[in-house]
């Protein structure tokens, strides 16, 4: 099987293929550009499955294949592409996610002018974001990571005429080249001191043991500063504030890229240079990880707390997904890698199906968003609020049937076994309380209850949206199979060790402890919005339970904590007082001075013209008269046209090459 | 099929007319500043290619003058497109054709 190796380029090349091909077709051709586009994205799960199926031959399998790309003098550049376990699965996840919400957005967009173009943008993403699972070189990671970068640009601003997804597409794009930044200067770093970018390279890679004795002290360095560039992805504080922006764009690019893929390619990045990461690690802990920790830790709590106060579908989801993808950068660091990558293999198939879920609620409600608007939708969209539900309690970390409850307990399980601090894992157990009672807050409000302003026209949506949401929560489902700790068939995959099947292993503590704590969350998360939608004693039906009985906090919350408005008055105030700056020097410390140096010029002309006009002038007369005769006839050469006078330098210099190869 | 010299020079010439047509044909001013891009991305590749062709190329000369050419044609695009700006800015078009102040 390992042929497949070979074929690997193919995966991403064909979604992108389709992604040239539609962007050449004309609008009108709605039908051919989604095909297209669901064909190639199932050639690409076609050979990802084949790919996966390799993998499954041989235990531990990695199969590279590497190339070179260009030799400048005496150095070469190698590129490569490599198939692993943690490489296999990704592909896996985001073909299958990705086809699914390909076929969702055909019901979604079906409406909008520019379907064609959706469908272009969402392969050319599809492709990159492949390819960059499967590089096997830093540099080769890079130029994908910076596609898929391109790809959310044009995804948050398609619907550019609307000034805020422009915005949030800038802001996207900025916050995220800010991290980028960091991670170019680490491969820099990296290559300066290794002499190669390719990961794996028959033991002279930068992570094997070859390329990691070169490094040294400073691969702490450089896996800080390649941190840069995932917490930019991936939405780690401080660099978060661009993904709940990102929602301005549909929907099904929420769910498809700043929740289930792109997001995460941050986590994934992370995973891939862990060598980076844990080289010259005491008793599994680095500064580096530690780094890694105690942002991850952050960024979940944080995120998991503003998510309480938000009243938009997706910016909940958003948050939520800032807020996991910071759990996942926890377990990376304190050495559950395997247990992360779970997670975020988990957390593609639920959060994409939260996201569908809430496409389709939109849908149904008719491009409504705020959810103290919907209510009661349990009845009139019973797909939608099952499979909503489904995503939700996969998201909360429900136990036992559902795939996000056995990783969130095995990263709950790594935090509670690193060595350095304790506190992590209670801050943890807070997040998943915090999770349960966010999500709980958000169906209360959307599915039941009373009916208000939105749902009163709401309708179920059609069929080519609701068999993703069915496949997906399938999935949630199903996908635990491999997850639990009686069969932890997925964690033996990633790690390459034989997996046995040992029905005590499932009841462990920790199953108990998370039992204990979701049950919390939804309990308490009842408790409080029971009556959410509804008038109750003096409060209206507006304000929100917890808006009522702590309105500072609250507000504090649904602010985001002021994130933004800082962000806004110290670096980009900074950086608008720079450029003001520049401004004003150019103005008037630059301007003046040419000024001055223009007045000195003008004495000096007034001068030599008294002298001119007094003593030259009558001679010259007639000189010029004759050069102006002879100047009117050269100036009808001079048309003003640029065009004509490059065509004569065209003409010019054609002439002077026949010259010069009659003479020779 | 090893590229030869030959095919490279073909390549950079058929680059650098169809750069010298669009300069030449189109009347959009950014049109032209293209058509100069590829006519300077032709001289460049046949800088590399003359490089890479001539007997051993101990050190990168022709890829360094492409490179500074590259940074310079950075510039000078910078530099054309605020003229363009400007240029529409007070004309209000981009049009090469009624841009005739400087007629003689």
């Amino acid at each position: 099987m390992s042929w497949v190796v070979d074929y690997l380029w193919m995966i991403p090349a064909v979604p992108l293929a389709a992604s040239l091909v539609i962007l050449s077709l004309s609008n009108a051709r709605r039908k051919n550009a989604a095909a297209l586009a669901v064909i190639g994205q199932v050639v690409a799960l076609a050979l990802s499955v084949l790919a996966f199926a390799a993998t499954l031959q041989v235990p531990g399998l990695r199969a590279v294949r590497n190339f070179t790309w260009f030799t400048f003098g005496e150095q070469t550049l190698r590129l490569g592409f490599v198939l692993d376990p943690l490489a296999a699965a990704m592909l896996a996840m985001i073909t299958l996610v990705g086809l699914c919400i390909f076929v969702f957005s055909i019901g979604y967009m079906a409406e909008d002018k520019n379907f064609t173009r959706f469908f272009a943008y969402l392969s050319f993403f599809s492709g990159a974001m492949l390819g960059l699972v499967i590089a096997n070189s830093l540099l080769l990671l890079f130029v994908f990571w910076e596609l898929v970068g391109l790809a959310s640009y044009l995804l948050i601003g398609f619907w550019i005429e609307k000034p805020s997804a422009a915005a949030a597409a800038k802001k996207a794009f900025i916050t995220t080249r800010i991290g980028d930044m960091g991670f170019f200067l680490g491969v820099l770093w990296l290559y300066g001191r290794s002499g190669t970018l390719l990961f794996y390279d028959g033991g002279n890679g930068c992570l094997e043991n070859g390329g990691l004795a070169m490094l040294g002290a400073s691969a702490t360095f450089i896996a800080l500063l390649i941190f840069c560039g995932a917490a930019g992805k991936s939405g780690q504080f401080p660099l978060h504030v661009w993904l709940p922006d990102a929602m301005e764009g549909p929907t099904p690019v929420s769910a498809l890229i700043h929740a289930a893929t792109m997001v995460a390619a941050g986590v994934f990045l992370v995973a891939r240079v862990y060598p980076l990461f844990s080289s010259g690690a005491i008793n599994g802990v680095t500064s580096s990880l530690t780094v890694v920790v105690w942002i991850g830790v952050t960024t979940a709590l944080m995120a998991a707390l503003i998510a309480i106060a938000q009243e938009d579908i997706k910016r909940i989801l958003a948050y939520s997904t800032v807020s996991q993808l910071g759990l996942m950068m926890v377990s990376l660091g304190v050495g559950g890698v395997a247990a992360g990558i779970m997670h975020l293999l988990a957390h593609g198939f639920f959060k994409a199906l939260l996201f569908l879920g809430a496409g389709s609620v939109i849908h149904g409600c008719h491009g409504e968003q705020d959810i103290r608007k919907m209510g009661g939708l349990r009845g009139i969209m019973p797909v939608t609020f099952v499979t909503y539900a489904i995503g939700m309690m996969a998201l909360s970390g429900v136990p036992l049937f559902f795939s996000g409850g056995w990783t969130k307990e095995e990263i709950l399980h790594a935090t509670a076994h690193w060595p350095r601090s304790h506190a992590p894992y209670y801050l943890m157990l807070a997040g998943v309380v915090l999770t349960a009672l966010y999500m709980t807050r958000q169906i209360i409000y959307v599915f039941f209850g009373n009916r208000r302003a939105a749902a009163e026209r709401a309708h179920e949506s059609p069929r080519v949206m609701s068999m993703p949401l069915i496949v997906l929560a399938l999935c949630a489902i199903f996908f635990s199979v491999v997850l639990t700790p009686a069969w932890p068939w997925l964690h033996a995959y990633l790690t390459g060790e034989p997996v046995r099947f040992e029905i005590a292993r499932l009841l462990q503590p920790m199953l108990f402890i998370s039992l204990a704590v979701v049950g919390a969350g939804i309990g308490v998360g009842i408790w409080i919005y029971r009556k959410a939608g509804v008038p109750d004693r003096d409060r209206p039906a507006g304000i929100d339970p917890l808006e009522y009985a702590q309105p500072g906090l609250f507000r504090f919350l649904a602010k985001k904590m002021w994130i933004d408005e800082f962000y806004d008055r110290s670096i980009i105030a900074f950086s608008w007082i720079c450029a003001r700056f520049s401004d004003w020097m150019d103005r008037y410390f630059w301007d003046g001075l040419v000024r001055g140096f223009g007045a000195i010029g003008q004495v000096f002309g007034t001068v030599t013209t008294s002298v001119d006009e007094r003593g030259i002038n009558a001679g010259v007369d007639e000189t010029t008269a004759g050069t102006r005769g002879l100047g009117r006839l050269m100036s009808a050469a001079h048309s003003g046209q640029i065009q004509t006078y490059l065509g004569a330098i065209a003409i010019g210099m054609l002439a002077l090459l026949l010259l010069y190869a009659w003479l020779a | 099929m090893t590229p030869t010299l030959q095919v490279f020079l073909i390549v950079s010439a058929a680059l650098f007319s169809i750069g010298l047509l669009a300069a030449l044909s189109r009347r959009h001013a950014i049109f032209i500043l293209i058509g100069i891009e590829m006519m300077l991305a032709a001289a460049n590749l046949n800088f590399i290619a003359f490089w890479r062709f001539n007997p051993p190329p101990k050190q990168p000369i022709g890829v360094m003058i492409a490179l500074f050419a590259i940074a310079i044609a950075a510039a000078e695009a910078a530099v054309g497109l605020a003229l363009v700006i400007a240029v529409y800015r007070h004309y209000r078009t981009t049009n090469v054709d009624q841009l005739d102040q400087l007629k003689g």
